[in-house]
């Protein structure tokens, strides 16, 4: 597979230019997609669907016991510690895609109705942020909300505290504030993307018709932006309901996410069932959520207009 | 009036700009400021300023090895997930096909999966075929992460791309080969470049594949979740930290060069995610 990849192009290409009249476009297209659509099917489709196997079976030590059962979704749904460990990470992901989205949406509009010649360089400053490693960044809120870090050691220097604050590390506020953090940029994109398309002739209509700024932002700008804030929203909750990372690093006791007990699953619980289970719940769940954010949102765009 | 209207909101709107970029990049710059101080608890004010943290990083082994590992992986997962990518971007960008839209939605499906989720489900697949865990597996994760992120740069670089020069040259006797490598490979090189700069900087930082796919040896970001649990290591760590920041930033800010220069080329704006 890989050194057939790796010698594939030019011969590919010159297969593609010589056989030009004799295949048809779609069987070149799909000829030439093949590799990767493959590589995505081995290693990604089919490994979600072993997980969605394993998560109806049972394991005795290292065997897996290959009987249909529906145990493991008991316990990932009943079980008060997964249900609690469930329901923190959707509070969690979706405080950090609305606050996310909240905080992007501005930035956003700034960049594509003020952002003039500059567009490009604002978009750089802003992705470059991200490009660093994730685990650093975490790392770093590490260093400013710790016990000596920086604010506690900062505002007990201007006088606010008299002791260090064990209030700022290690609970779901600091995961919310890290996550929110991390994933600016991806919010940030999608929006301004969206607001590119807005049609700059509407906005003046709008005005022209007699619609202050404030109006013809709500009425004009914001309901066609919502595919972007759709988009943001869903590209922020998916990906942090299953966060490890920062739930491990700044989240101590009152911050631990279902990530984190998969993991122990697969790692020293050893029970690959339970973990699958769990994940597949998680999947589904966080699907369902981001279903219900997509309609809610419509609607309100739908009342705006 | 007018003029006073339209700069008010911009005015309001730029100083939160501001406000925004800072929040995006203080708290990174907190890593090179502690990685210099003299003290090993990251608090102000600085105790002394000293180089001591990174002279020891070249007289760490277990560094030496992450690095080698790092790299190793970050080489081989750029190359293969870019040469995935081109022909991925060049069928999507040039040909119409049913299913075209569903395969894309598949390739770029790890860019909004949960990594855990995707990281344990292909450990489980190795782990069935019997595959034992080392670089290569954790190669084999990277380029499935990597390869949303190279098709999205070279999309940009492909799209546009003006049909009649290879037709041209194809017209002029220049055999296929020749016009894919005089025509069309000069065109698109800069967004292969970019495609390899990025993918190479995401396997360099990337952390939770790699931690679930590898055997033994770790990667950077692997010893760095090692060392975190001992905080006399922590200025080791803000110092290596660092320099990977710096890596990142520098590898990044050419591949962005390259691939604006690339969608220049074929007249498309447009940024990485546009």
């Amino acid at each position: 597979m890989t050194a057939a990849a790796e010698g594939s192009p030019p011969l590919r290409m010159t297969q593609v230019r010589r056989s030009a009249l004799l295949q048809s476009e779609p069987v070149q297209g799909f000829a030439l997609i093949s590799p990767t659509f493959l590589y995505a099917l081995i290693l990604l489709v089919l490994p979600i669907l072993v997980v969605f196997a394993h998560s109806f079976w049972t394991q005795n030590y290292l065997t897996i016991d290959h009987t249909f059962t529906l145990e493991n979704y008991r316990v990932a749904l009943t079980e008060p510690i997964y249900r609690d460990l469930l329901w923190r990470s959707l509070y969690i992901s979706l405080t950090v895609s609305v606050l996310t989205v909240i905080l992007a949406y501005p930035i956003a509009y700034f960049i594509s109705f003020h952002g003039g010649r500059h567009k490009s360089l604002w978009l750089f400053l802003i992705t470059i942020p991200f490009w660093t490693s994730y685990l650093l960044r975490v790392m770093s809120w590490k260093v400013i909300l710790g016990y000596n870090g920086v604010l506690n050691s900062g505002l007990m220097g201007l006088g606010i505290i008299d002791e260090p604050s064990t209030a700022l590390l290690y609970n779901s506020s600091a995961v919310i504030i890290t996550l929110t953090h991390a994933w600016a940029t991806f919010a940030i994109l999608p929006i301004f993307v969206s607001l590119e398309k807005v049609d700059r002739t509407l906005v003046e209509a709008a005005t022209d018709l007699g619609d202050g700024p404030l109006r013809s932002f709500l009425r004009v700008t914001l309901p066609l932006s919502t595919p972007g804030v759709v988009s943001a929203m869903l590209i922020v909750m998916i990906p942090t309901v299953g966060d490890y990372v920062t739930p491990k690093l700044v989240g101590g006791k009152d911050g631990v996410m279902i990530a984190n007990a998969i993991q122990a699953q697969f790692g020293k619980a050893s029970n690959w069932p339970l973990g699958a289970a769990l994940s597949v719940t998680t999947m589904v769940i966080v699907t369902l959520m981001a279903g219900a954010t997509v309609l809610i949102i419509r609607a309100a765009q739908r009342l705006a207009r | 009036m007018m003029a006073i209207k339209r700069l008010l909101p911009g005015g309001w709107l730029s100083a939160y700009a501001f406000l925004y970029v800072a929040f995006l990049y203080l708290p990174v710059i907190f890593l090179p400021i502690f990685s210099i101080n003299t003290a090993a608890t990251p608090k102000f004010p600085l105790s002394g300023v000293t180089l001591k943290w990174y002279e020891d990083l070249p007289r760490t082994p277990a560094l030496i090895d992450a690095t080698w590992n790092s790299l190793i992986v970050g080489v081989s997962a750029s190359v293969l997930s870019t040469v995935l990518g081109i022909l991925a971007a060049r069928s999507i960008t040039r040909y119409r096909y049913p299913g075209r839209r569903a395969i894309n939605g598949l390739i770029m499906a790890p860019l909004v999966l949960p990594e855990v989720i995707v990281a344990i489900s292909m450990l489980l697949v190795m782990l069935q075929l019997g595959l034992s865990l080392s670089l290569f597996t954790v190669v084999l994760g990277h380029v499935l992460v990597c390869i949303p992120y190279s098709m999205t740069v070279l999309t940009s670089g492909f799209e546009g791309f003006d049909r009649s020069l290879e037709e041209a040259s194809a017209d002029l006797g220049e055999s296929a080969f020749g016009t894919f490598r005089r025509v069309t490979l000069p065109m698109v090189m800069p967004a292969i470049i970019s495609s390899l700069l990025v993918c190479f900087t995401i396997s360099l930082d990337e952390f939770i594949i790699a931690f679930f796919l590898t055997g033994t040896e770790a990667t950077l970001p692997i010893y760095i979740w090692g060392q975190l649990r001992f905080a006399a290591k922590l200025p080791g760590v803000l110092a290596l930290g660092t320099l990977l920041l710096f890596a990142s930033f520098l590898l990044m800010t050419i591949a962005e060069i390259l691939r604006r220069r690339a969608a220049s080329r074929t007249r498309n704006e447009g940024g990485l995610y546009a």
